[in-house]
């Protein structure tokens, strides 16, 4: 009797994981989207798609590293052959950059909207489009009810949405899956090698909803992620700048 | 605007060859009809075996039986000619869309765009040609950018009935005057004076001609030589796209309009899909009762004829129409239609809506008419290395990539509209700087990758060359900064451009 009830409590988790965007184990392993360890920190080991996410980015630095990580992930998400839609009042990104992360800038659809409402309004309609891979967009601020819309949007259509915040005073409470941070780390070639090396980044997962919150250490090298288990030690010195 | 170009075709004896197939054994008669005109029996159409006799037009059956004995007189069937064109024009529809009637003995048909189907102008004319002499029909045609030339051409032209594009004002030089079109007394005044050719007054100033002869004949004259267009009354007159819902009562309420407007779609949609057409751009016009007309557009980024979908597009818009006492009459017009590409759903698959797919376009349909067409942006590669010219916008969702992203050349996530100035410090002069100073905070550089000389455009703009720097500073932060000029020129300044992730 108890091991019964234990199944159906176990059974409806489930049941309310998939709604809330989570992938059920079995497809999970199939959806992967290639970022390791981080997609442990989600239930049932797999990065939710079909669900909102939000990003914080207090300055150009931190939105240039989610940038290029969010590039990395959508590179996955677009795999299907599905366009995205980046939405902002200020874009600063530039297309050009995101065919490093193996994503062809024309099938991403810039959208820059003269407020931050209309960012919401367009943020919504383009969440019920099924079929889209991905939604991206920058907002300062969202409320409890206009994220819990945008949830119910994404429930239906199964369409990945991101929220890069910028402003930090702002945050709040909502409805999203996870809150993440990016920050640029140093990066590393092959020793001796002067230069400029791979992107690398500190990717915090500072709340995951059912899930477990973490911090790894992650590049991108070979059109991949690749997570950088030890960290080398890199020695500042004149010399290895390049002339 | 697509070049016109017009085929005038003449019946030389259009109602004796049509009573010739009725009864053939008229075939070896010399005939004429003859209608009464002040007691007497005038001829108003001999068959070609009388005219070879010297029978003609408009003498009186009397004289003309007395040249031909033989003649055989049939009364004249009035509005016979009207009814033969009518069913001759209706054939020639197969031809091109517009036909028009050409009282009293030919057609003009306005076959802009029409004839490679047929394999070019040359076999076009060919055909209609052979068609209407194997029917039994004496014709003559032509094929001229204008109506008036072509009717001139294919009545006393005795050279080549195809006149090349922009070609019509020599050809009607060596043609008498009465290849315009004129009235019988503008005519006989012509002769009077002794215009045999239309070469002989042509260089006459504009307001002698206008003095003598009159605006009507200036007007044909222009529309000859193409100066001034010439509206055909077609025999299928082009249908606009346009539905009308007049109200027995005014309408006053939301679920009003929208029933107004979903019974316009419907009925637009229904053509539209039987066409094979979708639309790109509509109005929806609604007169109130005060008067006033409100207007409401609607564009869509890829043609459409999905009902729900334009339904929805004017959904967005109702809340601005206000019908204050009432609305009387809604119209609904598409003012531009496209074809819709046949597959246009194959594309649509569950994995995923690619750049071209349906579902996509309807979506920014709905933003553009929302938040406005261009918010909407979409990038293409453009083979420039000048990093801000390196992308130009797409004018569609469909426009296909042509050169490919480069990857070659790294470039940040993040780029400055306007690169901003850094205070810079460098070892040597022509290395990567030190450290920097960006918004007043200091960034010691650690790693940065070999210059990149980024050349101006000089067919562009004027000016010194960048050379740019990929740099990490200790915390791992990755710039863009570039020293625009030689490092040994004065004016040469360190700016940082963007941010790599």
């Amino acid at each position: 009797m108890l091991a019964s009830k234990k199944d159906i409590v176990a059974q409806l988790q489930q049941q309310i994981l998939q709604w809330e965007g989570f992938a059920p184990p079995a497809a999970a392993r199939a959806k992967g989207i290639g970022m390791g360890a981080i997609e442990t920190a989600f239930p049932n080991g797999v990065f939710p798609a079909g669900a909102i996410h939000e990003m914080i980015c207090p300055d150009a630095e931190h939105t240039a590293a989610t940038g290029g990580l969010l590039a990395g992930i959508l590179n996955s998400l677009m795999k299907q052959g599905g366009a995205c839609l980046w939405i902002s009042t200020s874009r600063t990104l530039f297309p050009p950059a995101l065919s490093r992360f193996n994503v062809a800038p024309d099938r991403v659809i810039f959208i820059d909207a003269g407020t931050e409402k209309e960012v919401l309004w367009v943020m919504e309609q383009a969440l019920k489009c099924e079929g889209l891979a991905a939604v991206v967009a920058e907002v300062k601020e969202i409320s409890i009810i206009q994220s819990r819309r945008l949830q119910l949007a994404v429930e239906s259509s199964r369409v990945t949405g991101f929220l890069l915040r910028n402003d930090l005073r702002k945050l709040g409470a909502n409805t999203c899956v996870a809150r993440w941070e990016i920050s640029p780390l140093p990066s590393s070639l092959e020793e001796g090698l002067p230069g400029v090396g791979y992107p690398r980044w500190q990717v915090n997962l500072l709340r995951v909803r059912n899930g477990t919150p973490g911090s790894w250490k992650l590049e991108w090298i070979n059109d991949g992620f690749n997570e950088v288990k030890e960290e080398r030690i890199h020695t500042i010195s004149e010399n290895r700048i390049a002339g | 605007m697509m070049h016109k170009r017009f085929v005038s075709i003449w019946f030389r004896h259009l109602t004796t060859d049509w009573l010739t197939l009725r009864r053939p054994e008229l075939k070896t008669v010399p005939f004429v009809f003859a209608d009464q005109v002040r007691n007497r029996m005038v001829i108003t159409a001999a068959n070609n075996l009388a005219e070879i006799q010297g029978v003609s037009k408009g003498m009186a059956a009397a004289d003309a039986k007395a040249i031909v004995p033989g003649l055989e007189v049939i009364d004249e069937i009035h509005g016979q000619e009207t009814k033969l064109l009518n069913a001759l024009g209706e054939w020639c529809i197969r031809y091109s869309p517009q036909v028009a009637v050409d009282l009293p003995d030919g057609l003009m048909l306005d076959i802009s765009g029409c004839a490679h189907l047929w394999g070019g102008e040359r076999e076009y004319l060919k055909e209609i040609v052979t068609r209407l002499i194997s029917k039994g029909y004496d014709v003559r045609a032509a094929l001229t950018d204008t109506a008036g030339a072509s009717w001139a051409v294919a009545r006393f032209g005795k050279i080549k009935p195809i006149i090349e594009p922009g070609g019509q004002a020599d050809a009607l030089l060596s043609l008498p005057p009465a290849a315009l079109r004129l009235d019988p007394v503008i005519l006989d005044r012509f002769k009077k004076l002794g215009f045999y050719t239309i070469k002989s007054f042509i260089g006459t100033g504009r307001s002698a001609l206008r003095r003598r002869f009159g605006q009507d004949f200036l007007l044909r004259l222009d529309q000859a030589l193409g100066n001034e267009e010439e509206h055909l009354q077609l025999l299928q007159p082009l249908e606009p796209y346009a539905e009308r819902l007049p109200c027995l009562e005014p309408i006053r309420t939301r679920t009003g309009i929208e029933i107004a407007i979903q019974t316009l779609l419907e009925a637009l949609v229904r053509r539209l899909v039987a066409e094979g057409k979708g639309i790109r751009n509509a109005v929806l016009k609604c007169y109130r009762v005060d008067g006033e007309i409100i207007q409401i557009p609607i564009g869509t980024n890829l043609p459409s004829n999905q009902l729900t979908h334009l339904f929805r597009l004017f959904e967005l818009k109702i809340e601005l129409i206000k019908p204050k006492l009432g609305i009387e009459l809604f119209t609904l017009e598409a003012l531009k239609v496209e074809d819709t590409a046949p597959d246009q759903e194959l594309l649509w698959s569950p994995e995923g809506c690619g750049i071209e797919d349906t579902a996509l376009a309807e979506l920014l349909d709905k933003l553009s008419n929302k938040i406005g067409a261009d918010k909407i942006h979409r990038y293409l590669p453009q083979e420039r290395y000048w990093p801000e010219h390196s992308l130009k916008l797409a004018s569609s969702l469909t426009e296909k990539v042509t050169a490919s992203w480069r990857k070659d050349k790294l470039r940040p996530s993040l780029l400055l509209a306007r690169p901003e100035k850094i205070e810079v410090t460098s070892l040597l002069p022509d290395n990567p700087p030190m450290l920097f100073i960006y918004q007043g905070k200091r960034h010691t550089i650690v790693k940065a990758d070999d210059a990149e000389r980024i050349e101006r455009e000089w067919w562009e703009n004027e000016g010194v060359h960048r050379d740019y720097y990929v740099v990490e500073d200790e915390q791992g932060r990755r710039y863009w900064v570039f020293r625009s000029g030689h490092y040994a020129d004065e004016t040469s300044a360190w700016y940082l451009h963007g941010f790599f992730a």
